[in-house]
């Protein structure tokens, strides 16, 4: 094959990717564009098996072990798509990214071994750059998977001079880095590699729970980076096209999202350095609250005009969607106004309530964005928030101190009534305590959402 | 290549990479994140590349390790967007 025909296979492909993402502009067209991106990663894959060097003789070398490689990865990849549940999709988005971003770095130290004393300066420049950023993106990556499969705290982990142990290691990597474009030698990258998946660890282990979305999102776009600089080292357009509109779509997505939880970018990214111990006062533990029983709920539904859902990852933990939209079917059908409140990083990712909710099919024109359903409150009678905490949490308006602070929320305390679906007093992810569960207007009901609401379901049929 | 090219090819791909993504509509960011994901798989051609021209067995097993990673990311990373894409579709009676 030609090296002109591989080429515009490899442009082909790209193409194929920048449909794939135009394709998500909306739900109709996006499937589509995603099979688009599947067939152009499939054909350039394909084609690399007839050409991946100059002059390299067909088949390739190694074909044996590059086939059994690419079936393992199959054999996991595959399943662990097919299986995962919704819920746990940011674990394995984390996970997904790690693996691409340790490909890269993998892919980078494999060149350099093989290019040796020929390696141009340019090169080994962005062989360093690739390295270590996709060593933090890997390590990066399986400690933020840990922490949102609960594997371990999902609180910031702050150590004493952590800050300083940070900054020591950065300074490090970037003078080991030097160190391998000055020397050439395959100790010091491998050194590098060590250090530079340290640096990923410490880099996500102060970011608290909230803000891990965020972390996966900027890794995302690192990994494409790194492969975007593969793509100079391998002499690939498309390595170069595929890896700059990842880290592009990456960089926005990063930003918005910041933006949606009210945080400046470098305070999250930097948390490590800036990090002070989290006012963690119990004072309001011990104070009442009123509690409710499902038929109480049901009266004060069958009486209201207008009725918002404010669902939260909780809901999706005790996969009450399908009832939730039973309830709301209900309400709708006596003549109730009943709309979903959805908080941009509900579940633990951007828009990731918004696939919960699908799975359940729960029909588009029902959910409202936040800016949409906020001015509403005023006229509603009744918000139910079903395992949601910090997206409606007031002290991110009125607590300077506590760790959301700044974050838009969904302002339920300006409806009439407030209901609380929750397990138990426990705070959320973020761990703040939630003054709304005091506010005389609030009604608490307690137990698995699910059941809480099959029964408030059949009380209100029963009316 | 030519430096200049590449740069070229660079910033071209930043803007349409800007461009495309921000008219995403955030109903569908969990999905654009997984997808994007899936799109910086193609590192399995480069992982293919270097396979190829693996001369020690260092080189060559590091090369499989990638192209096990690189296909774990890109197959898987294209399969759980479909599943969630599906759903949204479902969605539309």
């Amino acid at each position: 094959m030609s090296r002109t025909l591989y080429d515009l296979v490899g442009l082909a492909a790209g193409i194929a990717f920048i449909l794939a993402l135009k394709g998500l502009s909306h739900p109709k067209t996006a499937r589509r564009g995603n099979l688009i991106g599947a067939f152009g990663a499939t054909l350039a894959t394909l084609v690399v098996f007839f050409y991946a060097n100059p002059g390299s003789s067909l088949p390739l070398n190694n074909l044996g072990w590059i086939l059994g490689a690419m079936v393992i990865g199959l054999l996991v990849g595959v399943p662990a798509a097919r299986k995962v549940q919704m819920t746990q999709m940011p674990q394995l988005v984390a996970l997904f990214n790690g693996v691409g971003g340790g490909a890269a770095a993998l892919v980078a130290i494999v060149e350099y071994l093989h290019l040796g004393a020929e390696a141009t300066t340019a090169e080994v420049i962005f062989t360093v750059f690739t390295v270590i950023v996709g060593c933090v993106s890997f390590s990066g990556s399986v400690i933020t998977f840990l922490k949102l499969q609960e594997l371990m705290t999902t609180r910031p982990v702050i150590f004493p001079a952590g800050r300083f142990i940070i900054a020591a290691t950065l300074v490090s990597v970037i003078g080991v880095g030097g160190w391998v474009v000055s020397s050439l030698g395959t100790t010091p990258l491998l050194v590098l590699a060590a250090l530079s998946l340290l640096f990923g660890v410490l880099f996500v282990l102060p970011v608290g729970g909230a803000d891990v979305p965020i972390v996966i999102s900027l890794l995302n776009a690192f990994t494409g980076l790194t492969v975007a600089a593969s793509g100079y080292v391998l002499d690939s357009v498309l390595l170069i096209i595929a890896g700059t509109l990842v880290g592009a779509s990456g960089t926005i997505l990063t930003r918005l999202m910041a933006e949606a939880m009210g945080r400046s970018l470098f305070g999250t990214l930097f948390g490590a350095f800036t990090a002070k111990p989290q006012d963690t006062s119990g004072a309001v533990e011990d104070r009442p609250v009123r509690s409710g029983s499902p038929d109480d709920v049901a009266i004060l539904l069958n009486y209201a005009r207008r009725v918002v859902i404010v669902p939260g990852f909780g809901l999706a933990v005790a996969q009450a969607q399908h009832t939730v939209r039973e309830l709301a079917d209900l309400m709708i059908s006596k003549g109730i106004d009943v709309a979903y409140g959805i908080h941009p990083v509900a579940g633990r990712m951007p828009g990731h309530m918004n696939v919960l909710l699908a799975e359940a099919n729960v029909p588009y024109e029902q959910l409202a964005e936040m800016d949409e359903v906020n001015p509403t409150f005023g006229q509603t009678d009744v918000a139910i928030v079903i395992g949601a905490n910090d997206v409606v949490n007031p002290a991110a308006q009125t607590s300077p101190g506590c760790p959301i602070y700044g974050m838009p929320i969904l302002e339920v305390s300006n409806a009439a009534n407030i209901i609380f679906l929750k397990r138990s007093m426990r705070p959320g992810f973020a761990g703040i305590e939630n003054e709304l569960l005091y506010d005389p207007k609030t009604m608490l009901l307690f137990g698995d959402a699910k059941a809480s609401l099959t029964k408030v379901v059949s009380a209100l049929k029963a009316l | 290549m030519e430096p200049m090219a590449i740069v070229s090819i660079f910033v071209l791909a930043v803007f349409v990479g800007f461009e495309v993504v921000s008219k995403v509509s955030s109903t569908l960011h969990t999905p654009l994140m997984s997808g994007a994901n899936a799109i910086h798989g193609v590192i399995l051609v480069g992982a293919i590349i270097v396979a190829d021209h693996s001369s020690t067995n260092l080189e060559l097993g590091l090369a499989v390790a990638a192209i096990i990673l690189a296909t774990i990311n890109m197959v898987g990373g294209f399969v759980v967007t479909d599943r969630m894409l599906e759903m949204f579709k479902g969605n539309k009676k």
